[in-house]
């Protein structure tokens, strides 16, 4: 099977068009509700929400776990002048987001019906179509595609922080909408670099994601300057500092659904842009950009755990943890080994749960008192018990609590960073110190001490609606944090995929002194390893005595299987760090003995 | 040279016949009609058009020339034509109440506009110097009257005055080009002063550098590109509303067409001085565009600098000039024509009596009052900040493409820029629609004629951005036989 092969999955049931466009449809039925029947449009929200939820259902319960190929794949012929098709597909990189995408996407619905009074019937309008643009950009197979969702889904953003935002809306919104697209339109010069050089050398004029990145061969030089484009449009989206200022305007001027959706879903595009572009496609660059990405990475962890440490406004401590959270992440993913990208792809699920449940509870609190203010809040705890646990589990899991979800992310991040770099690992354990610091302070001076202001003595503990939306989240941070090993293996196929990419010199002198070996190689290999679901390259990553058929499933996971699956009891991480040091085998396709394989076993 | 007199190839030109026809019938239909109904002039002139689109329509796919090669029928000159044709029936539409509402309810309205059209449509198809200077002043002379229609009006006239004065002068200006470019090679026909500036090898000679200048300079003014485009605020405020929509579409893809065909079929021989020289004009007019656009407050003044900032956009393609470039450059107007009259059609929906509604805080809390307008507007802005999955961006995608594809790349990289600068002020406006609350009840003039107009150029505008494949095709296909085999 060639790296290019996808697998059509449900029959041609084209499961991931619904799951994108359901929102819109929705959205777009809504537009012609009475804009008074506000009961009717809210269900209707809802409804649609959850009838997307339980569509993406299937593409975690269906999911092939044993290949890193897109799955669920629909491809039609869309602007066949231009090369760009309709090609949509999932990978493990994509499967996890897209499910998160969909649960706070019903969340953030249901977050709203009391919170958001006026226009209701163009708030949920824009929700639906934000939701639509997001899922599309997870989805999609063709950058042409891609770029569309990428663009769309600021507009409805920008209505929600514009229209329902607070009072610096007006300046907020248009910030968001002018950092992002500057960043966007350099992303798509490197995505026109990618494709004429791409169709230069083939002579095929494509968009098609999933070509590029196995075929296109760059020199080093325009790596670096494709890098940079892709660069600038991702991590304005992350965002990295310095790249941050628009983030935590964004975040205390939009609505609580805006800031949940903002925290968990929109800047996972940046992280998820450089996992599922920039490894694969610029392996030199990404190598060479390692310490410059984790400086920028280490700053704003630093950076951002220590100017929300000084805030006074919850919604904005929140905000400036994400910059601090999602330097982890990026940190993770530039350690390009199997641990660190998959501690990252993990962490930004566990950053979408655990804050956007953050902004959940700011919103419930700010619906409440009307303020974000800390110094006005004291003793909560023994006002309103139900809020005050569901609040403790949410900041215990941000701040990376070994049982809940955020410790399983940061350690493998620090697993993976420790590989590549001690001080890179030292700086980011400061940043969780640091984490917890601002956290537990946060929790302390907001729920403990004597009650001291007389409007927080009344105050209503959550409502049913309240704990109902915020019960999944919660449910998942245990369940992640327990039991992470179906996450984990849902992720490693096409982690262990892309870190295997980031090693192979992809500029053209390399490119066909690899295709000889390869040739050699695939005369080696047994006849039977050319039906197996793995592509020839993985051939030489495989334990010599497993080569016969269903060894798939054994070979893919690689090291990550011991260090990611075991590794979060205490007692057994240690071995697994060790055993796992020796890094992936260097270029794919070179043949290397297997005794890393089962480390610990 | 024997003077010999062909029979001309009536066929090729018989949508210029129609429409001369057209324009002639409803100068007199106009004297037979009672005052009350000049409307129907409009839509006699509306017929117009389509009747001779469907008389381009089936010269497409062929090439031919006639009039002793003076006139070309090809792809771009049909596409062109397309473009032109368009921009008046939509421009017609828009214009039918508006006009009862300034009170200057006439049907010589409509035979300009034919008239300044059939000026375009020859500009386009124009293979010769005198046949192309002919009929760009039938285009301006007629614009020059149209911009001074509302003639108790004085911004009217003084766009008017401004406009022929200024047009008078870059005239003259390109009229000396040509001159000195037939002085150099002794023919007025384009492709014969191609080989002609080959064979003599004349690449070097300071005069024919001068006489590129010149035209830039000359066919500049007319695509309002920065330096020549200090008339254009003042004209486009001035002037009616839907005459501000026809000349920041019509005039300029004529004078694109003409830049384009005399700097390729002509001027090959200096293809880097122009390039350079056009490369320049690009950056200037896409950034000064852009910048001094986000300080108007007056919204057709706001459209103005921003059809100059797309006029910059454009001249990429231009400055690449090859097939793909050349595709971008008809695409992108092609879109620009649904878009940016359906811009200035919104000032027009706020246009009362005695009140243009042309502030832009005239538009404040529109979405509110009225959604559906500013659903429509919000799409035209969308398109024209090139966002998708608008025609804009398909339009602005091309042109970096063609800048890409051809090592352009600080170009592409500065047309990006500017095109995400520009968001800056067509939100503003969508800002004001959705963000701000009313300061007043906000009546709309809704006509069946602008609301079919603007549902046209909406429904337009998106099509072309979700499904452009035949566009793209179809503009491609165009420039097949310049740069095909």
């Amino acid at each position: 099977m060639t790296p290019t092969e996808i697998q059509h999955a449900l029959g041609g049931f084209p499961i991931l068009t619904l799951v994108t466009f359901i929102p819109l449809a929705g959205a777009i039925v809504l537009l012609f509700v009475n804009s008074r029947s506000t009961g009717l449009i809210k269900g209707f929200a809802l409804v649609v929400t959850l009838i997307d939820l339980a569509f993406s259902l299937p593409l975690y319960t269906r999911f092939d776990r044993t290949t890193h190929l897109m799955q669920f794949a629909e491809r039609h012929e869309w602007i066949p002048s231009l090369g760009a098709q309709y090609y949509l597909g999932i990978d493990g990189i994509s499967v996890l987001l897209i499910l998160l995408t969909t649960l706070l996407g019903a969340v953030s619905v249901l977050c709203s019906f009391k919170a958001i009074e006026e226009r209701q019937k163009e708030y949920y309008v824009s929700l639906l179509v934000l939701q639509t643009g997001m899922l599309g950009v997870f989805i999609a197979l063709d950058f042409f595609l891609f770029y569309i969702f990428w663009e769309v889904m600021l507009v409805p953003m920008y209505f929600l922080i514009g229209i329902w935002g607070g009072p610096r809306k007006l300046y907020a919104a248009i910030k968001f909408f002018l950092y992002t697209l500057a960043g966007s339109v350099f992303l798509l010069l490197g995505i026109l670099a990618l494709y004429f050089i791409h169709g230069g050398q083939t002579g095929d004029y494509t968009f098609d994601i999933v070509k590029l990145i196995y075929q296109v061969k760059l020199t080093t030089g325009q790596q670096f300057w494709i890098f940079l484009a892709f660069f600038v449009g991702f991590a304005i989206k992350v965002p990295m500092f310095p790249f941050h200022t628009w983030l935590p305007d964004a975040h205390v001027e939009a609505p609580t659904a805006g800031s949940v959706i903002l925290a968990g879903v929109l800047l996972k595009m940046g992280t998820y842009g450089f996992v599922r572009f920039n490894l694969p496609l610029f392996p030199q660059a990404s190598q060479s950009f390692v310490p410059f990405i984790a400086l920028l990475s280490i700053i704003g962890i630093i950076y951002g755990a220590l100017v929300a440490m000084a805030q006074d406004d919850i919604k904005k401590l929140v905000a400036y943890s994400s910059v601090s959270h999602l330097g982890f992440v990026m940190l993770g993913v530039f350690a390009l080994n199997v641990q660190g990208v998959s501690g990252g792809m993990l962490q930004m699920i566990n950053h979408g749960l655990s804050t956007g449940a953050l902004f959940l509870i700011v919103g419930i609190i700010y619906e409440r008192r009307h303020t974000r203010m800390i110094a006005d809040f004291g003793g909560l705890s023994k006002v309103i018990p139900v809020f005050t646990v569901i609040f403790a589990i949410t900041m215990l899991s941000s701040i990376g609590l070994p049982g809940l979800n955020g410790f399983v992310g940061e350690f493998l991040i620090l697993v993976g960073v420790f590989q590549r770099s001690i001080m890179y690992a030292a700086f980011a354990v400061v940043g969780i110190i640091l984490g917890a610091a601002y956290m537990l302070w946060l929790f302390q001076r907001m729920m403990f001490g004597a009650v001291e202001k007389a409007e927080n003595q009344n105050l209503r503990d959550c409502t049913a609606r309240e704990v109902i939306y915020m019960l999944p989240l919660l449910l998942f941070m245990f369940v992640i944090g327990i039991y992470p090993k179906p996450y984990l293996s849902i992720l490693e196929p096409s982690v262990a995929n892309i870190v295997r990419q980031v090693q192979v010199d992809r500029t053209p002198q390399a490119a066909a002194q690899k295709s000889a070996e390869r040739d050699m190689l695939q005369r080696a290999v047994s006849p039977s390893a050319a039906q197996e679901q793995a592509p020839s390259r993985l051939a030489g990553a495989r334990p010599a005595g497993v080569a016969g058929a269903g060894a798939s499933k054994a070979a893919v996971p690689v090291a990550g299987d011991g260090a990611t699956g075991d590794a979060i009891s205490p007692s057994s991480g240690a071995p697994a760090v060790a055993a796992a040091a020796p890094s992936l085998p260097a270029a794919a396709g070179v043949p290397q003995p297997a005794p890393h394989r089962q480390p610990g076993r | 040279m024997e003077l010999t007199l062909p029979i001309p190839n009536l066929r090729a030109i018989m949508p210029e016949l129609v429409m001369t026809f057209w324009a002639c019938l409803v100068l007199v239909v106009d004297v037979l009609i009672s005052k009350e109904r000049k409307t129907w002039v409009g839509y006699l002139a509306l017929v117009g058009t389509l009747v001779t689109m469907a008389f381009t329509l089936p010269l497409l796919g062929t090439r031919t020339s006639t009039f002793s090669n003076m006139f070309l029928v090809d792809g771009v000159a049909l596409f062109f034509k397309f473009i032109f044709l368009l921009a008046t029936a939509l421009v017609i539409l828009v214009s039918l109440r508006y006009l009862d509402i300034e009170g200057v309810n006439l049907g010589e309205y409509y035979a300009m506009i034919l008239f300044a059209t059939l000026g375009m449509m020859i500009m386009a198809a124009g293979n010769e110097l005198i046949t192309i200077y002919l009929s760009l002043e039938l285009m301006v002379i007629s614009t020059y009257v149209l911009c001074g229609f509302i003639r108790r009006d004085r911004r009217s006239t003084e766009a008017a005055v401004k406009y022929f004065l200024l047009g008078i002068f870059t005239s003259a200006i390109l009229l000396y080009g040509m001159a000195l470019l037939y002085g150099l090679t002794g023919t007025t026909n384009l492709t014969e002063i191609g080989r002609a500036l080959q064979a003599k090898n004349l690449g070097a000679n300071p005069a024919l550098l001068l006489a590129m200048i010149f035209l830039a300079a000359g066919l500049g003014f007319k695509v309002a590109a920065v330096p020549f485009h200090m008339y254009v605020p003042d004209v486009y405020e001035g002037s009616p509303t839907p005459i501000a929509a026809f000349i920041s579409v019509g005039p300029k893809a004529a004078g694109f067409a003409v830049l384009a065909r005399l700097f390729l079929v002509s001027l090959p021989a200096i293809r880097p001085q122009w390039g350079t020289l056009l490369w320049v004009l690009c950056v200037m007019t896409m950034t000064l565009g852009n910048l001094v656009a986000m300080k108007q407050s007056n919204i057709k003044r706001m459209l103005a600098y921003s059809s100059i900032a797309h006029a910059g956009y454009v001249l990429i393609g231009l400055v690449v000039a090859n097939e793909i470039g050349l595709a971008s450059v008809v695409l992108y107007m092609f879109v620009y024509a649904f878009m940016n009259i359906g811009a200035f059609s919104m000032v027009i929906l706020m246009c009362k009596r005695g009140d243009r509604g042309e502030r832009i805080e005239d538009f404040r809390g529109l979405a509110r009052s009225h959604p559906w307008a500013a659903i429509a507007f919000l799409v035209f802005f969308l398109s024209l900040a090139g966002i998708p999955p608008t025609g804009g961006f398909i339009g602005k995608f091309y042109l970096f493409s063609a800048a890409i594809q051809a090592n352009y790349v600080w170009l592409a990289v500065i047309g990006v820029a500017n095109s995400a600068l520009s968001v800056y002020y067509y939100f503003r406006v969508t800002m004001l629609m959705y963000m701000s609350d009313p300061s007043g009840e906000i009546r709309l003039t809704l006509s069946p004629s602008l609301v079919f107009a603007l549902a046209v150029m909406v429904i337009g505008t998106l099509a072309i951005g979700l499904y452009p494949s035949p566009l793209i095709a179809a503009a491609r296909a165009s420039m097949a036989p310049i740069f095909g085999p």
